[in-house]
């Protein structure tokens, strides 16, 4: 009887566990019906301008860097 | 002058990688593969955009401790240019850090700032610094300057490993890795988050690297116009 109910116990503690684990919130149902591709692809924009901008600055300063030696 | 150091500034291989590793990392990090677990769920993600500003500080003001020493060592302002401009990255990339982690923070343990010593060591550091850049403006002559600056750099970068790596480890702290707690690479970096991980690390790191090489050469060109 004792050992019943251990078991039983042990058996809805188990249980529990799982459930919790299949609780977890992840963004799957987002990713395979929402638009999460929609914001990786703006991210990904994002970052490819401000690296494009970035570039135009170096190229300005290698100018610069140029004209001073050459005035020098 | 053509040095070495400027002639790497120059080269543009090392900026392409930046810039292939920061958009993989914009892709992979919101679309590559994560562990589930209950509070944190898809803020691990953070990782690559929170944690990686701390690894392009700590690398940025490694760079300074460098130049420290080298100038020290030759005696040549152009070697303390650049570390006084790599400690200003470290403390862009720290603000950008400490930001980010406030929202993090204020999402998974509830509060902006909890009562932690990785939180409290990362604000000693910053005044650290902070105290940097008053000191060296506070000395009109450059080559006074330098010299207490280089000086202080290093034991700036010793208090920031104090307080960033030591003291947290020795004290309870909600991050991972520390006290009581078990570090990402336990069981929660696994080798599909390592693989978005590392090249973040590279990427934003490199991208610091530019941004710092570029106002070095932005005050060189400053210096020859003020001495033409």
């Amino acid at each position: 009887m004792k050992n019943k109910s251990l078991i039983f116990s042990l058996l809805f503690v188990i249980m529990n566990l799982a459930a919790q684990a299949q609780n977890v919130e992840m963004a799957d149902t987002m990713r395979s019906n929402g638009k999460i591709f929609v914001v990786v692809v703006v991210a990904a924009v994002v970052s490819i301008v401000l690296s494009i901008y970035m570039i135009s600055i170096d190229k300005k300063v290698s100018k610069l860097e140029k004209k001073i030696n050459e005035s020098k | 002058m053509t040095t070495k150091s400027n002639s790497i500034s120059r080269s543009w291989w090392w900026k392409i990688l930046a810039i292939v590793m920061l958009v993989y990392t914009f892709i992979m990090g919101f679309l590559g593969p994560v562990p589930a677990m209950p509070i944190i769920n898809e803020s691990i993600r953070n990782l690559y955009f929170h944690v990686t500003m701390w690894m392009a500080m700590i690398t940025l003001m490694f760079v300074n401790v460098v130049y420290s020493l080298k100038y020290l060592s030759s005696g040549k302002l152009y070697h303390d240019l650049v570390g006084e401009e790599s400690a200003r990255m470290a403390m862009v990339f720290a603000s950008a850090g400490l930001i980010t982690g406030m929202i993090w923070a204020n999402f998974t343990w509830g509060a902006p700032w909890v009562n932690d010593p990785q939180l409290n060591g990362t604000a000693a550091t910053m005044l650290i610094y902070a105290a940097y850049f008053i000191l060296r403006n506070a000395i009109t002559d450059e080559i006074k300057r330098a010299r207490i600056g280089s000086v202080y750099g290093i034991f700036a970068f010793v208090m920031m490993f104090v307080f960033i790596m030591i003291i947290p480890k020795m004290n309870d702290s909600l991050h991972p890795g520390k006290g009581g707690n078990p570090g990402f690479n336990k069981y929660d970096l696994d080798s599909n988050m390592r693989m978005v991980f590392y090249p973040a690390v590279i990427g934003w790191t490199l991208f610091g690297v530019w941004m710092m090489s570029l106002r070095v050469r932005l005050r060189k060109i400053e210096e020859k116009i003020h001495n033409a």
